[in-house]
């Protein structure tokens, strides 16, 4: 009952992994290619483990294992999110056998280019997790001590939520977005490890958001208690680098690895900011 | 003095809970993890979180009942005290979640839903669809990034804990760890370390557990002084899907919204599973459990699915092993509402729709019962002193452990859905005791007395790794005797366990510890070495997995997971009431036997050479008396009898706080 689509006859004994590496930040790329023998239900991550282990090139030359991120393996963590023969998805899910099925002339593993690169298939995506804070994506309580249940919610409100809190900052959205330009910083040998993060969080802050941080935005606004602060929220979309960046290609949605509707999203953002906006001219 | 510090060690729902109550707290947290907080492995915890509800609560439930299911369930090897005040915690965490924003399911009147779990008759499982634990972690790292953002919380998320920072009269005074990016290592002065680090599946090989389940940071600190305790629990939890990278979980929860586990009478039946008629399927949990069915603790189902496999030849497929999980009665709708998460995932990675076609699983390692032993100060009301510097430190004064990485909680077996509730539990109340524990201390890690301590620790770290990289070595592949030990420690040390089996494996592991000295790196570079990291975390796998081996070796019982055919009791088979009375009567003799022997906490110290040392505790059993867990077995219901005539003889009143719920305990838990 497993699906198999691929007959028997058609299966190779080995195919190539082409892997475009980088030994360190700022340094160039490289293709490294590995022959890697076939087994049936193999996944990305046991290929990569499988050159780690081998750490020898389709040449025979020796070489040093590939980095690279995962953790869950379970597309639940989105640690694993790199290019699969050009498409932005996590590791862990591409299945070898449909990668074969649509190449079978091998399998092109990149790290995401819209990330700085730290080695190989890791890139650094500070920047996702800097734009959380820039939304304040989080219910302010006043506290962790005993108040009772929080508020009532109907079952339309948190199937409208859930989904949206399914995101897992994995980067797929701001990767396909054409608006997401690469911020790349490196460290000057005069600066501490926290002026560089500062300089960094700096640049960040002026660059275009993205629909992950746009659509958690909407998910604390539409939260009955994160409603109460959803102006802040909404102040930071309206800054530079915020909403408005969006030139709606709508690539963010097609890409997401859990179906969010981030464009549902921005379009409700847009509604909400243009609320704010009003309102914000009425009050002065 | 300088300001006193916390390191947390370990970002997921137990270390993100005591970050952000540490900072409520107004104490300076460092809080350090091997992956970026939000991608670590509490997301992958799928079914829900455990608590008395309202609606249980008009059924006869009672937090006194959570606590008596909880033990009942682990055996009865953890200390009742802890379990006791976490049962009682229990309902306000859960409302704690809810008034941070989680999406917990909803009733159409708008109240948080919930399903049935595992080894309770009660409904007391909240969740959000299929993806609790995600949700519950996105809530920490959410509060957590509020912290952040207050320059309450520094952040380290890329570090590798590689050693507590131990002074002269063995007090935690800070981390050494190492930076996975630029390979720095670096000294952190802490006057509390909090070491919230999970489980060690991937001892396993493969398991349900990600990939930074190693459990090496409990290691390291055990080969300095802190004590490992239970380490042969292990769950082996019974429905997860086999991969060749992972074996993915299949959540209880399934089982929970009326999922039957089912293989065809006829082996191997090679029919489209939907052709095969009712009675010709075998619903063996319900059949052999007609009280618990489906729902039986995960301990029993997974020994039942290995039986209807290994012993029965019953397994689905001829080729491999596996069993129907059979979703296809629930409605579409229903089931995406509900389930939506974890069917996502089968049809992902399998490439079959559930709700179409039942499910093919089979049980895999899933769960550390067992960890570091932590301490706890007892009430006079019998639950915890709150507020006690006791709780949750280790044997190292100064180094907490909480959530999966201490043993606290959930004895020779855990329920499903009390992990998370252990975790944020242990992760809330672990946080006052420091800060009375500051009150006490004079002075400050971070002061000047304690520079060359941590300076002189960091430098024996950055010798230890210079060498590793410069050893030229034999020609052992780290990833190779990984593989290796993954084979033996399942083959031996999972679901049936054997001595002679268990003594093999020692030998073998003894042997791999020996060649992992061998190992040649394959990447001897000081830049994002993954190959290096990942060989100090195997070296750190031996005296785990030796603590389990020697512990299963020396456990001769059964107990909750820890299953030994050899010292099983079987159950009556006399017909004749006379001799079915006498046998039971032997029943409970050797019953009280058995817990005079084994009722006891499995301590071990580990040396130097990482060479493990067993002592044993009692255990605390003060609240609820040990009773024999009968499900399914043969003449329970006359061992039960006599049993409970016992225990009148012996206890004429009860000494729970309320004394017809623990009667009414006695009477729904032995079934």
């Amino acid at each position: 009952m497993i699906a198999d689509a691929t007959p028997a006859s058609k299966k190779p004994s080995s195919f190539e992994v082409r892997v475009l590496r980088q030994d360190a930040p700022g340094e160039p790329g490289y293709w490294e290619r590995h022959q890697i023998t076939y087994e049936p239900n193999l996944n990305v991550i046991s290929v990569l483990q499988k050159i780690a282990a081998l750490s020898t090139t389709a040449d025979g030359k020796s070489t040093t294992p590939v980095a690279w991120d995962c953790n869950c393996l379970e597309e639940v963590c989105g640690a694993c999110t790199m290019l699969v023969n050009g498409r932005t998805r996590q590791a862990c899910s591409a299945l070898v056998d449909r990668l074969l099925e649509d190449n079978p002339a091998g399998i092109e593993l990149q790290p995401m280019s819209k990330f700085p690169v730290l080695r190989d298939l890791v890139v650094d995506r500070t920047r996702m997790y800097r734009a959380l804070e820039r939304v304040k994506a989080w219910i302010p309580v006043d506290g962790y001590g005993d108040r009772g249940a929080g508020p009532k919610e109907s079952q339309e409100g948190q199937e409208v939520r859930y989904p949206l809190s399914e995101c897992m900052t994995c980067g797929c959205c701001v990767e396909a977005c054409p608006q997401f330009a690469k911020v790349e910083l490196f460290q000057r040998s005069d600066e501490s490890d926290a002026e560089f993060a500062e300089r960094k969080n700096r640049a960040y802050d002026q660059a275009f958001i993205g629909a992950a941080a746009i659509s958690q935005a909407i998910l604390f606004n539409e939260h009955p208690t994160g409603h109460m602060n959803a102006d802040e929220r909404l102040e930071a979309l309206s800054a530079p680098g915020g909403l408005q960046v969006c030139g709606n290609a709508q690539n963010c949605v097609a890409v997401c690895p859990k179906n969010i509707p981030l464009t549902t999203s921005i379009a409700r953002a847009g509604r909400q900011l243009t609320g704010y906006m009003f309102r914000k001219f009425f009050d002065r | 003095m300088a300001k006193q510090r916390v390191v947390v060690v370990g970002g997921g729902l137990a270390g993100l809970a005591a970050t952000m109550k540490l900072a409520e707290l107004g104490i300076a947290v460092d809080c350090m993890s091997l992956t970026p907080v939000k991608r670590s492995h509490s997301v992958c915890a799928q079914g829900g979180i455990n608590s008395v509800n309202e609606l249980t609560r008009q059924q006869g439930d009672t937090e006194w009942l959570h606590l008596d299911d909880t033990v009942y369930g682990g055996d009865f090897l953890q200390h009742q005290p802890p379990v006791k005040e976490m049962a009682y915690a229990a309902p306000g965490i859960i409302d704690l979640m809810d008034r941070l924003g989680v999406p917990f399911n909803r009733t159409p009147e708008g109240f948080r839903d919930q399903r049935r779990f595992g080894g309770t008759l009660f409904k007391r499982t909240s969740f959000a669809g299929a993806t609790t634990g995600q949700q519950l972690l996105y809530a920490l790292d959410e509060q957590a990034r509020r912290w952040h953002n207050a320059g309450a919380v520094e952040m380290y998320e890329g570090w590798d804990f590689l050693s507590p920072v131990i002074d002269e009269e063995g007090r935690c005074r800070g981390v050494v760890a190492q930076n996975l990016v630029t390979m720095e290592i670096r000294s952190f002065p802490a006057d509390a370390v909090i070491l919230a680090t999970g489980g060690c599946g991937l001892i396993y090989g493969r398991s349900t557990m990600s990939m930074a389940c190693t459990g090496s940071a409990v290691s390291r600190a055990a080969q300095v002084g802190a004590k490992y305790a239970n380490a042969e629990f292990i769950q082996v939890h019974p429905t997860a899907i086999p991969g060749a990278d992972k074996l993915r979980l299949m959540s209880e929860s399934a089982r929970g919204e009326g999922g039957r586990v089912w293989v065809p009478r006829k082996p191997h039946d090679p029919r489209d599973p939907k052709q095969i008629p009712e009675s010709e399927r075998y619903y063996f949990l319900e059949e052999r459990y007609p009280k618990y069915g489906n729902l039986v603790p995960r301990d029993i189902a997974t020994r039942e699915i290995f039986d209807v496999c290994v012993n029965d030849g019953l397994s689905v497929d001829a080729d491999r092993q596996c069993v129907y999980l059979d979703l296809t009665h629930i409605s579409r709708e229903e089931l995406d509402r509900k389930l939506g998460g974890i069917l996502h995932i089968y049809e992902k990675f399998q490439g079959v729709d559930p709700r179409e076609y039942p499910m093919k699983i089979f049980p895999a390692v899933h769960y550390s019962m067992g960890g570091l032993w932590a301490d706890y100060e007892r009430a006079a009301d019998g639950g915890l002193t709150l507020g006690s510097p006791r709780n949750h430190q280790t044997h190292i004064p100064g180094l907490f452990a909480i959530g999966e990485c201490d043993y606290q909680y959930h004895g020779a077996n855990r329920l499903g859905a009390n992990s998370l509730l252990s975790c944020i539990f242990t992760g809330l109340i672990v946080a006052p005791g420091i800060e009375n524990m500051f009150k006490s201390l004079k002075e400050s890690a971070g002061d000047e007395k304690f520079a060359s301590l941590l300076r002189g620790q960091r430098a024996v770290k950055q010798l230890e790794h210079d060498n590793l990289l410069k050893r030229e070595g034999g020609r052992e592949n780290p990833y190779v005797i990984h593989q290796e030990l993954g084979d033996v420690m399942t083959k031996a040390a999972t679901v049936v366990r054997r001595n002679d089996q268990l003594t093999a494996a020692i030998e073998k592991v003894n042997e791999l510890a020996e060649r992992v000295e061998n190992c040649s790196l394959s990447d001897t570079g000081n830049w994002t070495n993954q190959n290096v990291v990942f060989t100090k975390a195997l070296r750190d796998m031996f005296p785990v997995a030796k603590a389990i081996l020697k512990g299963a070796l020396a456990r001769d019982e059964c107990r909750g997971a820890h299953y030994k055919p050899a010292f099983d009791m079987p159950g009556i088979d006399a017909t004749d009431p006379a001799e079915k009375r006498r046998q039971a009567e032997a029943w409970c003799d050797s019953f009280d036997e058995k817990n005079r022997k084994w009722l006891k906490t499995t301590i071990a110290s580990i040396d130097k050479s990482g060479e493990p040392t067993l002592s044993y505790e009692d255990v605390d059993t003060s609240l609820i008396p040990p009773r024999p867990r009968l499900y399914g077995l043969v003449g329970a219901e006359v061992i039960e009898q006599v049993w409970k005539e016992r225990q009148a003889e012996k206890t004429p009143q009860s000494d729970g706080p309320n004394g017809a719920a623990t009667k009414a305990a006695v009477g729904a838990g032995v079934g």
